[in-house]
């Protein structure tokens, strides 16, 4: 509600964040461990197993989990660290309120959720169930996401509820859904190493899913040849057997000249698209259209790369392609996938050992957070919110009425929109920070200056937190219990190791306890998060994403499940498609042509060089965890703007020097990195600091029209060299929007 | 410290600090990390390395000890100085072919890796390697190496005359019995067949 309460330097100096570099009582109390508890890493999808050591009721330390056999004990260096949240001096202990001129004031846990439930009651009394938007998170369990998409339909009754996730997994899900009728990556992680040729498109997978690495490098010891797609060198770029430095938004022109060469080579399975797919025809038409000179042309790069390309994919005998948020976050991004999955299947090389694709998940449930029901668009299941079969049985599993679910809601974007323009009042948010996360920052923050009431939780006072007029104390995954669902489709189990600290409570009991005030008590009557998981089970019976056969015991005993897993005696699915039996009712795959278009921002003359946008391997998200861990803050302190130095030579900028980097929406003033690993027609920031500092600030909030994905990947900036900046919030310490 | 060796594979590296951060949490080393993940010239390239003790069969650190303060447990792994000996005078921080030892100001001794010899010791692998996303850090069985890896492993070095065998292995692309680190004329060499400027790339270099 309206402006922050206090200025930004008095919030941080209150709240954090603040770094924790030392364990629980220090480096030597540690000794032996009270116990020492198998679970899941907290943050990316790639979802390591992890043993977390616990002395006192407190996590003091991690011990890898060498059985599991995803990782088999492989951590990146935020699963190293992320024990240190759990005693963290910024941990909030009790529910705050907001007091203007003072900041924040504890309050009761019981007073704050009846504000909270009257405030949410009193702005669908005066504005209608719809003027209250809910957002949870990929962050969140199954169990979570589940009950959270079932408290707005239930409990609110509002259509619009979204989460973080649409800035993640949506192109993707879209794309695999549009052709496979399934929204999964096809082929479990051991595939990878089987394979031939692998393409990786728009996946710094060194710093954005490091374990996938070995996986990649195993294939190369079995003579694999690797093709990178990306408008920089990454680390595994550098080594591929060649690298293809794409200009951002280009990739179709890569793509379809690929297709265009392996068809008129006659590198495709005609005996597999006759039998098992639809609509080639239009697609042969289509790429007509793009000989290897024109997708150069729109890729950037030379045509003997497309054909290189071409000639090491289309003869090889097996194939896996990953692709990630690279070519996702684009106003184009489900047809970027599309045309990559085109590759795919007019070989055939899918559903079968070393034969396949996935998506790599960013998330830590961007899988199973899109699935059981918190999307705007779904019901449990992977289920249509539109349609009428798939409602009436969610309302039959719910006990409502059918037409008392509401219909699709505002994904999370036009929802900010909705709250800019007044429509939306009131807003209940999980798991988020949109403040630092969502694109074109400014206009982020003014909407939620304009809501009237916006109820916060989090473990952590995120810089979104801070707009809020009640906060609620959340706890970490370490603190609850439940399941996610892993970049591989594989259901797996993260245990409590230790109880929430003070008041802080499982976001599921939040729910429960807010529910019951909004009179619903009896549909969410939960004591337990294994509760919530036989509902789900039964939610999901039927769908898609079918989890009825999967209990939390089997899960144990199998170290995961793969979903679809109808029955309890099911083995799981860890490879779709076997048979060439594919998820739409014809049981084929579904070709789709794919047209290049422009992004929505293109450089021009006033703004003339392109803004790509990303992660470091130490940060996670809009850093609300990773910016309060010491030694990942040390590793990665604050964004800096890599920069080629042909385009650093023509603004007359060196290494190190200060830039202001300027869109039409806003700016940010970093240092620069001048390093010949980039495109020197892109520079690129990472996104996971907030204020001066944040590259949100300066992208675009244009959406894919059919997933509503942001493109992060592409907007137009121009580059300054300016002065250190010693502002107020350049002061601030760097994990807060300082400089370092 | 039965059949199983380190070895790495530099090519696979790809700078993630897995390593350091999880050598910090080995419990004799208390927030410290003893492994340098050298970040070769990252102006140019991407390219990283990082450097464990090479656990010398002949620790060349303990040679030129005047204080004969470094010892080799019979396993062959070369621990840190022994404090009460260290005089600090970092002759080893000289001497040490492959940069390992620093001299540690604060605590007056000379630290350095000791391939996690709390948790070597008792039959566990050392964080480094164990967390590694890359496996660029591997601790296993030369036979599990030699199945799964195209390059073999070596762990004869000669630096210029002088052989040195370490227990730690190292990959190399084909077979090669040693490793010779020569000083070489810089005139007449051809220049690196490949570069790391995307610029250079996309004109086709």
């Amino acid at each position: 509600m309206a402006e922050l309460p206090l200025s930004i330097p008095e919030l941080v100096e209150q709240f954090g964040p603040k770094l924790n570099t030392v364990p629980a009582g220090g480096w030597t109390a540690i000794g032996d461990p009270d116990r020492v508890v198998k679970t899941h890493c907290c943050f990316c999808g790639q979802q390591c197993g992890i043993q977390l050591k616990v002395k006192d009721n407190k996590v003091v330390g991690f011990e890898p989990w060498e059985e599991f056999p995803f990782n088999k004990g492989k951590l990146c260096p935020k699963g190293v660290k992320r024990y240190m949240q759990n005693e963290h001096p910024d941990r909030l202990l009790t529910a705050l309120e907001r007091r203007a001129g003072t900041g924040f004031a504890p309050i009761a846990y019981e007073a704050a959720i009846d504000r909270v439930a009257r405030e949410l009651q009193r702005a669908q009394a005066e504005h209608g169930r719809d003027a209250v938007a809910v957002l949870g998170g990929a962050s969140f369990t199954n169990e979570r996401a589940y009950l959270l998409g079932k408290f707005a339909r239930v409990a609110l009754r509002t259509a619009n509820i979204d989460y973080n996730g649409r800035l993640c997994m949506v192109s993707a899900a879209a794309a695999s859904k549009k052709m496979f009728g399934v929204d999964r990556s096809a082929n479990p992680w051991s595939d990878i190493p089987h394979a031939e040729v692998i393409l990786l498109a728009g996946s710094n997978v060194a710093e954005c899913s490091p374990i996938t690495t070995d996986y990649l490098w195993s294939a190369r010891e079995n003579g694999a040849r690797i093709i990178v797609l990306d408008p920089r060198m990454t680390p595994v770029a550098r080594t591929a057997d060649l690298y293809i430095p794409v200009r951002s938004g280009g990739d179709i022109g890569v793509f379809n000249s690929m297709l265009y060469v392996m068809i008129e080579r006659g590198w495709i399975n005609r005996e597999f698209i006759a039998t098992h797919t639809t609509g080639w025809d239009a697609v042969l038409d289509g790429i007509k259209k793009y000989p290897p000179d024109r997708g150069a042309e729109i890729a950037g790069v030379p045509a003997s790369m497309i054909v290189r390309a071409a000639e090491m994919w289309g003869p090889a005998r097996t194939s896996f392609l990953l692709h990630a948020r690279g070519i996702e976050h684009h106003s184009k991004g489900v047809e970027n996938c599309s045309a990559a999955l085109n590759l795919v299947v007019a070989t055939g090389r899918i559903g079968r050992k070393g034969c396949g694709y996935a998506m790599i998940t960013g998330q830590g449930n961007g899988q199973g957070g899109r699935e059981q029901g918190q999307k705007a668009e779904q019901l449990p299941g992977s289920r249509d919110i539109e349609n009428p079969d798939h409602r009436r049985y969610i309302a039959g599993v719910w006990g409502v009425a059918e037409e008392s679910i509401p219909h699709t809601g505002l994904s999370v974007v036009p929802m900010f929109e909705a709250i800019h323009e007044g429509r939306i009042k009131a807003l209940l948010s999980f798991c988020f920070n949109p403040a630092v996360s969502l694109p074109d920052g400014n206009f982020v923050r003014q909407a939620l200056e304009r809501l009237q009431f916006y109820a916060n939780v989090d473990f952590f006072m995120s810089e979104t937190s801070r707009y809020a007029d009640v906060v609620l104390p959340a706890a970490l995954m370490e603190e609850d219990e439940g399941t996610t669902t892993s970049v591989e489709g594989r259901v797996i189990h993260h245990r409590r190791a230790v109880s929430p600290p003070g008041e802080a409570k499982e976001d599921w009991r939040i729910i429960c306890d807010l529910a019951a005030r909004l009179g619903a008590a009896e549909k969410f009557p939960f004591t337990s998060s294994r509760a919530i998981f036989d509902e789900l089970r039964i939610a999901s019976r039927g769908g898609v994403a079918d989890y009825y056969g999967i209990t939390w015991d089997r899960i144990d005993e199998q170290m995961g499940i793969f979903w679809p897993c109808p029955e309890e005696g099911h083995p799981g699915t860890p490879r779709l498609y076997e048979g060439w039996r594919f998820g739409h009712a014809d049981g084929k795959a579904h070709f789709a042509p794919v047209e290049w278009r422009p992004a929505a921002e293109e450089p021009d003359a006033e703004y003339p060089i392109i803004l790509t946008t990303g992660r470091v391997v130490a940060h996670y998200l809009s850093g609300t965890q990773t910016r309060r861990i010491g030694g990942l803050v040390k590793q990665s302190p604050e964004p800096r703007c890599e920069i080629h130095p042909k385009l650093a030579a023509t603004l007359g900028v060196a290494d190190g020097d200060f830039v202001r980097v300027e869109s039409r929406r806003g700016h940010v003033v970093v240092p620069a990195m001048v390093v010949r690993t980039i495109r020197p027609d892109t520079v690129f920031i990472p996104y996971h600091w907030p204020h001066d500092r944040s590259a949100n600030n300066l992208t675009v909030h244009a959406i894919d029209p059919v997933s509503n994905i942001p493109e992060y990947k592409i907007c137009a900036v121009r580059v300054s060299k300016t002065d250190r900046p010693t502002d107020s919030l350049a002061t601030l310490p760097p994990q807060a929007g300082g400089i370092a | 410290m039965s059949d199983l060796a380190f070895f790495i594979d530099y090519s696979r590296c790809i700078g993630c600090q897995a390593c350091v951060q999880a050598c910090e949490e080995c419990d004799t080393h208390r927030g410290q990390s003893m492994i340098h993940l050298e970040v070769i010239h990252r102006a140019d390239s991407v390219q990283t390395a990082p450097q464990v003790c090479m656990h010398c069969e002949d620790p060349i650190c303990a040679q030129v000890c005047p204080a004969d303060a470094i010892k080799q447990t019979p396993d062959g792994i070369v621990q840190s100085s022994l404090k009460p000996r260290c005089i600090g005078c970092s002759n080893c921080v000289l001497a040490c072919p492959f940069g390992v030892p620093k001299y540690d100001v604060y605590v007056d001794q000379m630290m350095k890796c000791d391939m996690c010899y709390d948790r070597t010791s008792v039959g566990k692998r050392p964080m480094c390697a164990t967390v590694c996303p890359s496996q660029a850090l591997a601790f296993t069985t030369l036979e599990h190496i030699e199945r799964t890896r195209q390059g073999s492993a070596v762990n004869v070095w000669r630096f210029g005359q002088q052989p040195v065998r370490t227990k730690v292995f190292v990959m190399l692309p084909s077979s090669a019995p040693a490793i010779h680190v020569d000083a070489v004329a810089r005139e007449g060499l051809p220049a690196a067949s490949r570069t790391d400027d995307v610029a250079a790339i996309l004109e086709g270099a």
